[in-house]
């Protein structure tokens, strides 16, 4: 399993594009909406935890479709399929893998991104422990949606709209955590609430991504 | 002895909905039609909200069969995944866009209900929200039913999608109460209309309620046997090549 995660490690940074075009698009989006927006630091600090957190969220979908789509188009999927450890193992990983190329740099690079939005100084502790938090959600739920849609040809658009109303918990509650966060207030139930997301998702989801893998592999 | 499981096989299915479909049909544009009228002419105007309130008729039948249509295709679902009847995933194909239609009327008679009532045709409102996420939901099961060409493939993946989507459905659901409660203290606006109501406005509702449930179930059933029709020319069509 280490050498999956290895494997798809490498492949994610060597093949180009995949790596950093999620974390490229998180910048981009960041400058684009004040320049839409306009510059009062007050609006944009009101807005900033839900665009931050809509952001992550667009940019985690854009990678998704890559999570299945080389592995099966060469064939290794039937080999990991059929490979001595378990498909849930296998789609586990694949969850992992994407999270440590595009949650966790997303993660990291936020609080740089609230400077440019004028985050309140208490907000980025929540930041970084919302996205945290709730970014593997979003990679489980990506990768169940991925599963979903291997075996389609133009599966990308259908993809998002998959995917995206299953992000909506998510996406609340991360967003709360850092609105609440930033004006001071307690956080306890907005982040018990995500936290139960992401690991409910993170145990159950695998099964469900790996049925749908057998099925598609048919 | 005679269980429901008979009805999985598509020859009974079809013979038996023969007969029971144009009854069914009949009995839906009955109740719907007398619900209707009776709400909308013969009761009096609201000393509130004057003659507006007449759209709970159509309003509040359509909320309820758009969550009751969803419901019925989990549990389709879950029949073809546990037993594998054919029968049981071409109806929870066929409630889907049933379910879409239901969702919009609700969304649209909502607005136009809420335009005089609260000043405005939407407000993120939690109820109003979870039924836009609703409606998301059943395009993205519409859409992976369109994707796919083999049905079984179709079925199974679709099916998986209804389980997982009524979590998300369900949890989404509580979050925009939460969300909403949580940033905006507590919506003032209420949309139960069900609870304060005099006699003379639950009747005909009923009457509406009892003939958008026999309608559903009409389209579905109707939609379900052109799916199995349309199959068996497949099927016809494929031998013809083959011989």
């Amino acid at each position: 399993m280490i050498a999956l995660l290895a494997r798809d490690l490498t492949l994610a940074i060597r093949a180009g594009g995949g790596f950093g075009l999620g974390l490229a698009f998180f910048l981009i989006l960041a400058v684009l909406v004040p320049l839409g927006v306009g510059p009062e630091g007050e609006i944009l600090a009101r807005i900033a935890p839900g665009i931050l957190w809509v952001g992550a969220l667009l940019a985690c979908l854009l990678s998704l479709d890559r999570i299945f789509a080389l592995d099966f188009e060469d064939g290794s999927l039937d080999l990991l399929a059929t490979a001595p450890i378990p498909l849930e193992g296998v789609v586990s990983i694949k969850a992992l893998a994407h999270w440590l190329t595009t949650g966790l740099p997303l993660t990291l690079a936020a609080p740089v991104l609230g400077v440019l939005f004028s985050l309140p100084a208490t907000g980025y502790l929540w930041l970084v422990v919302s996205l945290t938090l709730g970014t593997p959600a979003l990679s489980v739920i990506g990768t169940f949606g991925a599963a979903l849609t291997v075996g389609l040809k133009r599966g990308g658009l259908l993809l998002s709209l998959l995917v995206l109303p299953m992000y909506i918990p998510t996406l609340v509650f991360g967003a709360e955590v850092v609105a609440r966060g930033a004006a001071g207030l307690s956080v306890t139930t907005p982040l018990v609430l995500l936290a139960g997301i992401t690991f409910g998702a993170a145990a159950l989801l695998p099964f469900a991504s790996a049925m749908v893998i057998r099925i598609n592999l048919r | 002895m005679t269980s429901l499981w008979e009805y999985a096989n598509p020859r009974k299915f079809m013979a038996t909905t023969g007969w029971l479909l144009p009854l069914i049909s009949m009995l839906a544009a009955v109740c719907v039609t007398v619900g209707l009228i009776w709400g909308f002419f013969f009761t009096p105007d609201d000393f509130r909200q004057g003659s507006t309130v007449k759209i709970v008729f159509i309003h509040v039948p359509a909320a309820m069969m758009a969550i009751n249509a969803w419901v019925m295709m989990l549990i389709a679902s879950l029949i073809w995944l546990i037993r594998r009847h054919h029968v049981s995933a071409l109806a929870a194909k066929a409630a889907a866009p049933v379910g879409v239609v239901m969702t919009l009327i609700a969304l649209f008679t909502g607005a136009i209900w809420g335009q005089p009532m609260w000043g405005t045709w939407w407000a993120w409102d939690p109820r109003l929200t979870s039924f836009l996420i609703l409606f998301l939901f059943y395009l993205g099961y519409v859409a992976m039913w369109a994707a796919i060409d083999d049905p079984d493939t179709g079925a199974d993946l679709t099916a998986v999608l209804c389980l997982v989507g009524s979590v998300f459905a369900v949890l989404s659901r509580y979050a925009a109460i939460f969300w909403n409660q949580g940033l905006h203290q507590g919506a003032s606006l209420s949309v139960a209309p069900g609870e304060r109501m005099d006699m003379t406005y639950k009747l005909p509702l009923y009457v509406s309620m009892l003939g958008f449930g026999l309608l559903f179930l009409a389209l579905v059933l109707a939609g379900t046997r052109t799916e199995i029709r349309a199959r068996r020319m497949k099927a016809l069509i494929a031998r013809e090549r083959m011989v």
